[in-house]
């Protein structure tokens, strides 16, 4: 019966407490962008909107957030172009080079990213490339591929090839197959990977570093003011995003929930 | 998600069996494109940071200047130089690793199989168990070494208490970076270890307990074996970022003089020190040994599972 136990109260409460372990920081975070901070944002002075309504007057700040979502934005159209095109020809199109190339997709994924941060650098050092924006989103591209070519791949591989060649079976030119059957059916898989490069550039640091040159973004704004102390007003956006991002996440899963009702109901 | 990267759960390996010779130039077409790309910005810069570790210095005695060498020697040099921060690296890397799978394990198992009889709950624990992606990790880090800074209600109570001494602090020890490490990387864990726990067949847990097997019993022939894909891909996924990170490790966030890994390293000798040579061969020299890590794993588990 000891272990009966074990399963009904031990396992939930661990799993409580490392859930609220993992909430920490985030409270620690979005109480402290209240902070009526002068200098530093280091102990609690009191309440204020302050920070939300002018997050902006932070120097700085604003501009790195701009181009966090620029960059997170460009990177993620190409990286999600180019890896949902590969994924389609992995799963669907049998070629020699095929284990090669599902290598190659898997090694950035497998290499630490200050590896993949210095070796760029180092190749744009050589060719006297100047770092900035555009070297930034030529990273993120690189680094983002890979996990685009895995999310998208799952979805391609439960595809039911039955509805292509229905359409094949109707005169569907190629293009429209395409465009009218398999895109429509793989939107959700590309639309998830889109988030997660998206995500997955916004929050890049340690690449980013090695191939910004002067440019700003938002994680390495953070990084270069942690040696003051940083300000409430990059909490500030922190919390926004993340708000924002659990309101995405919250309202898929709603979506989806009612859509499976309905569904249900129709049978 | 991208958790599937490390194997199962993708699925990707069932390619239709009937594809005419004629489509290869489609399948060209696709690939072409991300695969140069790749060549251009992924090979080419490893390939690169090969040669940049063999250079020597060009005699200028001028900061970043170097010329084309084959100074094999520079690679003996860094292990015997930075000895302490690349044992750093993979003993936290190792030590965080366990930590964040003794964390995950039950937590997985709780989120993939106590609550699937009640799917709010599931639904609710798994975007929580996310819900650290969508704030920057910077700002997390950042919040721990506020959180236990020496003037910290925290740190003063394990001091009251003798757990820690009166001059004693915990920013700045190998303790707290280990903390931060495995804090940021439960998540890599807890997902691959939840999309496969959440497919678990309890029949077969029934089974166990029929043959009067103890759960103990159970859990070491049945759950473990079944679940060890998602344990590989959940080291994986944490030690690679793990043994790499620097931020952690930093000493403006969790970390101190003392406690600098091959990251730390690699980022002051690549951007403040323009001392390429010696930042390249740290950085081929972990890639190396997580490239053996890696393939010792992917023979042990079956190259497929991997990619």
């Amino acid at each position: 019966m000891r272990n009966l136990r074990l399963g009904k109260y031990v396992l939930p409460l661990f799993s409580v407490i490392a859930i609220v372990y993992l909430m920490i920081p985030i409270a620690y975070t979005f109480v402290f962008s209240f902070n009526d901070s002068q200098k530093t944002n280091l102990i609690w002075r009191g309440f204020t909107l302050d920070n939300w309504i002018n997050v902006c007057q932070q120097q700085g700040v604003c501009e790195a957030f701009g181009n966090s979502v620029l960059i997170g934005v460009i990177s993620t159209v190409l990286a999600t172009t180019l890896g949902t095109m590969i994924a389609i020809a992995l799963v669907r199109y049998r070629f020699k080079a095929r284990s090669f190339v599902s290598l190659l997709i898997f090694l950035p994924m497998a290499t630490p990213e200050v590896v993949l941060g210095a070796g760029l650098a180092s190749q744009f050092f050589s060719i006297g490339a100047a770092k900035g924006i555009a070297t930034i989103i030529i990273a993120h591209v690189m680094f983002c591929m890979s996990f685009v070519v895995v999310t998208v791949k799952a979805r391609v591989a439960s595809l039911d090839p039955a509805l292509e060649e229905a359409g094949r079976d109707l005169y569907g030119s190629p293009a429209q197959v395409f465009w009218k059957i398999t895109f429509p059916l793989l939107m959700p898989g590309i639309l998830s990977a889109a988030l997660l490069s998206f995500a997955l550039s916004f929050d890049d640091f340690i690449i980013t570093n090695f191939n910004s040159g002067p440019a700003m973004t938002f994680p390495k704004y953070v990084y270069t003011a942690a040696a003051r102390g940083i300000p409430a007003e990059a909490n500030v956006i922190g919390s926004g995003v993340f708000l924002l991002a659990i309101a995405i996440v919250v309202t898929v899963q709603i979506r989806g929930s009612l859509k499976a009702r309905r569904l249900a109901k129709q049978k | 998600m991208a958790f599937a990267a490390f194997g199962h759960g993708g699925g990707g390996g069932s390619a239709p069996s009937a594809a005419p010779t004629k489509k290869s130039k489609v399948a060209l077409f696709l690939l072409l494109p991300g695969l140069t790309y790749l060549g251009l910005f992924f090979m080419t810069p490893l390939v690169s940071l090969i040669i940049t570790s063999l250079q020597v210095p060009d005699g200028s005695g001028m900061m970043g200047s170097y010329t084309y060498g084959f100074a094999i020697e520079n690679y003996a040099k860094v292990v015997v130089d930075f000895w302490p921060q690349i044992s750093h690296s993979f003993v936290y890397a190792f030590i965080a690793t366990l930590a964040a799978l003794l964390i995950s394990y039950p937590l997985a198992y709780f989120i993939g199989v106590k609550a699937r009889r009640f799917p709010l709950i599931q639904g609710l624990m798994l975007t929580l168990v996310i819900a650290p992606f969508f704030i920057s990790f910077l700002l997390r880090t950042f919040a721990w070494k506020q959180i236990f800074s020496n003037e910290s209600a925290a740190v003063h109570f394990l001091q009251d208490v003798g757990i820690l001494g009166m001059n004693d602090y915990l920013v700045g020890t190998p303790f707290m970076v280990i903390f931060g490490l495995t804090y940021n990387f439960i998540p890599f864990m807890t997902l691959p270890l939840y999309s496969i726990l959440e497919r678990l067949d309890i029949r077969l847990l029934e089974a166990g307990a029929d043959l009067y097997a103890t759960p103990a019993t159970t859990f070491r022939k049945v759950t473990l074996p079944l679940t060890a894909p998602g344990i590989i891909s959940g080291t994986l996924l944490t030690f690679i970022p793990i043994a790499g990170d620097y931020v952690n490790a930093s000493g403006d966030f969790l970390g101190g003089t003392k406690t600098a890994m091959i990251g730390n390293v690699v980022e002051s000798r690549f951007l403040v020190l323009n001392d390429y040579p010696t930042a390249s061969a740290l950085s081929v020299l972990l890639m190396g040994v997580i490239l053996l890590l890696v393939g010792f794993y992917a023979k042990r588990s079956g190259t497929a599972d991997l990619l």
